[in-house]
C-alpha cells in the first residue's frame, strides 16, 4: 500500500510541476500539431494517398513529440539533483520506474487527445466504427513507447547531449513497437479484417511485455553511476 | 551507529575512496574533513545508499546499505549543497512531497512544526523558486528532518550561504543534535568542524590519515596534517 502511494505521490507531483510550467506538454503538442498540418499542406485531404500514409504521419507526429516529452521530464529531475532527493526516499527503484511510466503515459495520452480530432479533421479520416480500437492501438503503442522511453530517457539524462542521444538509443529499440502501432493503426482506417488488425496487435502486446518487464528490471541499475 | 568497514570505491582508474573504516557513536557529532575530492561526498554518497562501494560496508542504525537501502533511508536525513526542492513547489508543496514519500503519520502537522522551527511559516505557500539561498537550504534541513531520522548526513550544507544564513542554519543544526541525534558532517572549513564537532575525521586521497577527538587536536596540527599529505 505504501508502494502504491509513493507511485500516486511521485505522479501527482510531476503533474503539479508541468500544470505549473506547461514545458513538456506545451512543446509536445506544439511539435504535433506542426507536423499534421505540414503533412496537410503536402496531400490533399479525403484523397486515398491521406488514408494510407495518416496512420503513419500520425505515429510520427506521436512518437517525435514523445521524443521531446521524455527528455524533458527527465532533464527537469536532473535539475537541483531532484533525482537524488527522490532517490534518498525509502522507495523501491522499481516504483520509481513505474510512477515515471505513467507520467509519461498521460503527457502523450493528452497530446493524442488533442493531436488525434484535429488529424480527422484536417485529414477528413472516417473513424467511425474503428474508434475504440483505435484508441486501444493508441494506447498500446503509447505504454510500450513510454515504457522503453523512460529507462532511456534516464540513461540518457546523466549524458552531456541528453536530446542526441536519447532518439539514438531510443528509436532502434522501440521499432517493433512503431512497425507494429502503425501497421495495426493502418489496417484499422482500412477496414481491413479484424483476424489481420489483431496479427499486429499482438505483437505489439507482445513487445509491450517484453520491453515493460526488461525495463522494469533494469531500472535499478541504470539509476546507479 | 555507524560503522564503515573497508570501503573502497573507484571510478574507472580513478580511486575515490581506499580502505575507510571508521564507527560513530550514537548522539556523535562527527566531522569529515578533506580538501576538494578527497573523497568525502563519494563517502556520504555511499552512506546514503546512492552510490555502492567497489569494495567493503557499512552499517548504519543496525542496517547493512548493501542488504537493506530502504530501511537505511528510513534511518538517515540527507542535506547537501543541493537542496533537493522543486522550485517550481511552494516550501509546503515541497515538505508534503517527501513527507508523503517517508509516510510521515499527521503529516500537516508535522510540516506546521518544522515551518515554525526553520521560520519559513509566513512564506509557506510561496515558490521555493523565490527563496534565497539561506531560505532554501533551511528548507532543506526541514526536508532532511521530516521523518524523525536518528541519523543527519551533511554534505557540505554550508555551501554559498553568507554569514546570517551559516549561522541560522548552524542554530537550527544544533536544535537537532540535542535531540540526541548522530551528525556526520564534510567540510573543508577547520575552524567550524574544531569548535562543533565531537571528533574529526581527516581524509586525504580516498584515505583516513586521522581520526581524533576535537578536544585532542588543535587547528594547527590539522593544517599540518593536510599539508603534509599534500606534498
Amino acid at each position: 500500500m505504501t508502494g502504491l502511494k509513493q507511485i500516486l505521490t511521485i505522479v501527482q507531483k510531476d503533474l503539479i510541476l508541468e500544470m505549473r510550467s506547461k514545458e513538456i506538454i506545451v512543446s509536445m503538442l506544439v511539435f504535433s500539431l506542426i507536423v499534421v498540418a505540414v503533412f496537410n499542406f503536402i496531400f490533399d485531404p479525403g484523397s486515398e494517398q491521406i488514408r494510407t500514409t495518416a496512420p503513419g504521419i500520425l505515429w510520427i507526429a506521436i512518437i517525435f513529440a514523445s521524443n521531446l516529452g521524455l527528455s524533458r521530464s527527465f532533464a527537469r529531475e536532473h535539475e537541483n539533483a531532484h533525482m537524488q532527493g527522490i532517490l534518498l526516499c525509502p522507495v523501491d527503484r522499481s516504483l520509481l520506474y513505474i510512477a515515471k511510466v505513467i507520467g509519461n503515459i498521460i503527457f502523450i495520452t493528452i497530446v493524442e487527445i488533442i493531436s488525434l480530432p484535429v488529424m480527422v479533421v484536417l485529414f477528413d479520416l472516417d473513424l467511425h466504427g474503428v474508434l475504440p480500437l483505435l484508441l486501444l492501438v493508441l494506447f498500446l503503442g503509447t505504454l510500450g513507447f513510454a515504457g522503453v522511453g523512460t529507462l532511456f530517457s534516464t540513461i540518457s539524462a546523466n549524458t552531456k547531449s541528453r536530446e542526441v542521444m536519447l532518439p539514438i538509443l531510443l528509436f532502434p529499440v522501440t521499432i517493433p513497437i512503431i512497425l507494429a502501432a502503425s501497421k495495426s493503426t493502418s489496417y484499422l482506417l482500412a477496414g481491413r479484417d479484424i483476424s489481420q488488425i489483431w496479427s499486429w496487435m499482438r505483437i505489439l502486446i507482445i513487445f509491450d511485455v517484453i520491453f515493460l518487464v526488461v525495463c522494469f528490471l533494469l531500472y535499478e541499475y541504470v539509476l546507479e553511476e | 551507529m555507524i560503522k564503515v568497514r573497508n570501503i573502497s570505491k573507484s571510478f574507472a582508474s580513478n580511486q575515490a575512496l581506499q580502505d575507510v573504516t571508521f564507527q560513530i557513536q550514537k548522539g556523535q557529532f562527527v566531522t569529515l574533513l578533506g580538501v576538494n575530492g578527497a573523497g568525502k561526498t563519494t563517502l556520504t554518497r555511499i552512506l546514503a545508499t546512492l552510490t555502492r562501494p567497489t569494495k567493503g560496508t557499512a552499517q548504519i542504525a543496525g542496517h547493512w546499505i548493501d542488504k537493506e537501502p530502504i530501511a537505511v533511508r528510513r534511518q538517515i536525513g540527507v542535506m547537501s549543497h543541493f537542496s533537493f526542492l522543486y522550485g517550481d513547489l511552494s516550501a509546503e508543496e515541497n515538505l508534503h512531497f517527501y513527507g508523503k514519500m517517508y509516510a510521515v503519520q499527521n503529516l500537516q502537522q508535522r510540516i506546521d512544526e518544522l515551518l515554525q522551527q526553520v521560520n519559513l511559516q509566513t512564506r509557506r505557500y510561496e515558490l521555493v523558486q523565490t527563496f534565497s539561498r539561506g531560505m532554501q537550504q533551511r528548507l532543506s534541513l526541514a526536508r532532511a528532518i521530516i521523518h524523525r531520522p536518528n541519523i543527519l548526513l551533511l554534505d557540505e550544507p554550508f555551501a554559498g550561504l553568507d554569514v546570517n544564513a551559516h549561522k541560522m542554519l548552524n542554530d537550527l543544526l544544533h536544535n537537532f543534535i540535542a535531540h540526541d541525534s548522530t551528525v556526520l558532517l564534510t567540510t573543508h572549513d577547520i575552524d567550524y568542524a574544531v569548535k562543533n564537532s565531537h571528533r574529526l575525521i581527516i581524509i586525504k586521497d580516498g584515505r583516513v590519515i586521522a581520526d581524533e577527538p576535537t578536544a585532542s587536536i588543535t587547528t594547527n596540527h590539522i593544517k599540518n596534517l593536510l599539508a603534509d599529505k599534500a606534498k
